[in-house]
């Protein structure tokens, strides 16, 4: 089963870390997803930049289109990654080894229904 | 990451919102200060074993606000001085709390806080450095070691600063949509000035004054994500990105200034590049052009050239064209003339720039850009009398050694092939 692991945040916090802090961060997610990906078990994953880089599509008719993210939360959607595990436990062992080494926010867990994992290079 | 380190995050972040909610109610700053200070230090005490709160700003504020309270009871049994006025609002401060908090209202409350810092009658420097101190809550160490002072003169200049600003009228009521306006472009205005204190550095303490400019885009996705569709702070905000972008590219190891041209692209940073290049987009779609925007536009032409030779400067030169209308000023039309040479060659680069002779006198980069005119027409005895201007006019060291470099390069050129011919 492949589940989406969204992370939440609040982009305020993570803004406020310094490059160092950012970047120790990256670091060691990048350890827990490299063992993923060893496992063949890692599919796309990816960092958003901050909600004021987002446009919202409403679909009225006609499609109204507004500055700024979908749904104003105290957290945001910083990120996600799509993951295959066995069944939610392994799911959430994973978000528990991220969150680890990330902490603050929440990761959602949702199982993904259809994934194309397309042709982009990374 | 450590628990300490993502509460000093918490705290930095959930400053802004807190310190201008408690400023409403305390209608001093002193005391708003002081009251997020000691809801800091419970923070300090209570998170690490109770879990960070949900909403960590409204934790801040119930409990800096309750403190505070309890502090001016007890110092109204000592010295009953009618402290009444400053807590007028407190008894119905619980309910609309919560309302506030969830509501739109605080990004009212942060606008303040930032506007105060820019009254009129503290110069730019001031400005800086009290919306750094109150609003960013750098430690008066931190500002003066960016500002290259002393940390007793840049304490005295806060306390100054604040000083003016308590006897200055500061607005509470809740703005009206121009006086809102207002407020924004003067807080944009200031942002500026915090980036520019940093991006003008000199290559010896670039690093050091790098978190005034990191500082400054922090400041702006806030004001940015306060007021979503404001064009001109997504053109301030991509501004800074996109300057700041080439800050690894900016000088070489011994600190001397690398031209646009001459820089290694490959260390701009991508991610800012991109955020910048999204949010001209943005702002570009609302076809409600200002300076920011413009002068965003251009920093994007430069950004998304692989190759120096790749940008598109009859674009650059019709933006400047734009933006000299909107903020008619010399120095604009100067770099004008950069991009006019670079289409259509250094003699009418030359020619834009001679009316300007009087007023940029006394600035530095007319003399830099003049000089580098006369080079490339081979008018060398002309580019040496301006060189050696701009060097007595340099702001700092790296500047005169950039333009030292010219000169040595004429003086090569001219001695053994004499005066090198005009392209």
């Amino acid at each position: 089963m492949l589940y989406a692991i969204l992370c939440y945040h609040d982009e305020d916090t993570v803004g406020s870390w310094t490059k160092e802090q950012d970047a120790a961060v990256m670091q060691k997610l990048s350890v827990v997803q490299d063992k993923l990906a060893k496992q063949g078990r890692l599919g796309p994953v990816a960092r958003l930049l901050p909600t004021t880089a987002a446009t919202t599509l409403r679909k009225d008719d006609p499609p109204l289109v507004l500055d700024g993210p979908y749904a104003e939360t105290k957290e945001q959607l910083l990120g996600f990654y799509v993951v295959d595990c066995k069944n939610l436990d392994e799911a959430l062992d994973v978000a528990r080894d991220l969150a680890a080494v990330n902490p603050g926010g929440a990761y959602e867990i949702r199982p993904v229904g259809l994934l194309r994992p397309g042709s982009l290079p990374s | 990451m450590t628990d300490t380190a993502w509460i000093d995050g918490a705290l930095t972040s959930a400053r802004p919102q807190a310190v201008g909610a408690l400023l409403r109610y305390f209608r001093d700053l002193d005391t708003a200060e002081e009251a997020f200070q000691n809801a800091c230090l419970r923070a300090l005490k209570s998170w690490p074993q109770n879990g960070p709160p949900r909403d960590p700003a409204a934790w801040l504020i119930m409990v800096g606000r309750n403190v505070a309270i309890d502090d001016l009871r007890r110092g109204k049994k000592q010295q009953p001085l009618p402290e009444e006025d400053a807590i007028s609002d407190l008894d119905d401060a619980e309910e609309q709390l919560a309302e506030r908090l969830d509501g739109s209202h605080y990004r009212d409350d942060i606008l303040r806080l930032l506007f105060i810092c820019c009254h009129p009658d503290l110069p730019a420097t001031q400005q800086i450095a009290l919306a750094l101190r109150i609003v960013s809550g750098l430690t008066v160490k931190q500002i003066a070691r960016a500002f290259l002072v002393s940390e007793a003169a840049m304490e005295q200049r806060i306390t100054r600063a604040k000083g003016r600003v308590a006897d200055a009228d500061v607005p509470f009521e809740t703005p009206g949509a121009v006086e809102r306006t207002d407020r924004l472009s003067a807080v944009a205005a200031m942002i500026y000035l915090i980036f520019n204190e940093g991006y003008s550095a000199s290559g010896d303490t670039a690093e050091i004054r790098a978190p005034l400019c990191e500082e400054a885009i922090r400041l702006a996705r806030l004001l940015l994500r306060l007021f979503q569709s404001e064009p001109e702070i997504m053109g301030l905000t991509a501004l800074l990105l996109l300057q700041h972008a080439r800050a690894a590219a900016r000088f070489d190891s011994d600190g001397a200034v690398i031209l646009l041209d001459d820089q290694d692209r490959s260390k701009w940073n991508k991610p800012m590049i991109a955020e910048g290049l999204a949010l001209i987009d943005k702002a570009m779609r609302h076809r409600r052009s200002g300076p920011y925007q413009v002068q965003a536009a251009i920093a994007a032409l430069h950004a998304r050239a692989e190759r120096p030779e790749d940008t598109d400067w009859t674009q650059i030169d019709l933006l400047y064209g734009a933006l000299e209308i909107m903020q008619p000023s010399p120095v604009v039309t100067l770099n004008r003339a950069v991009a006019v040479s670079k289409v259509r060659g250094p003699e009418a680069g030359l020619d834009m720039i001679e009316p300007l002779a009087q007023r940029l006198s006394n600035y530095f980069h007319f003399f830099g850009v003049r000089g580098a005119f006369l080079m490339q027409l081979g008018r060398n005895d002309e580019a040496r009398t301006a060189f050696d201007r701009a060097i007595a006019l340099a702001n700092t060291s790296a500047e005169a050694a950039h333009i030292r470099m010219h000169l040595d390069r004429l003086q090569r050129d001219s001695q053994p092939r004499g005066v090198k011919a005009g392209k």
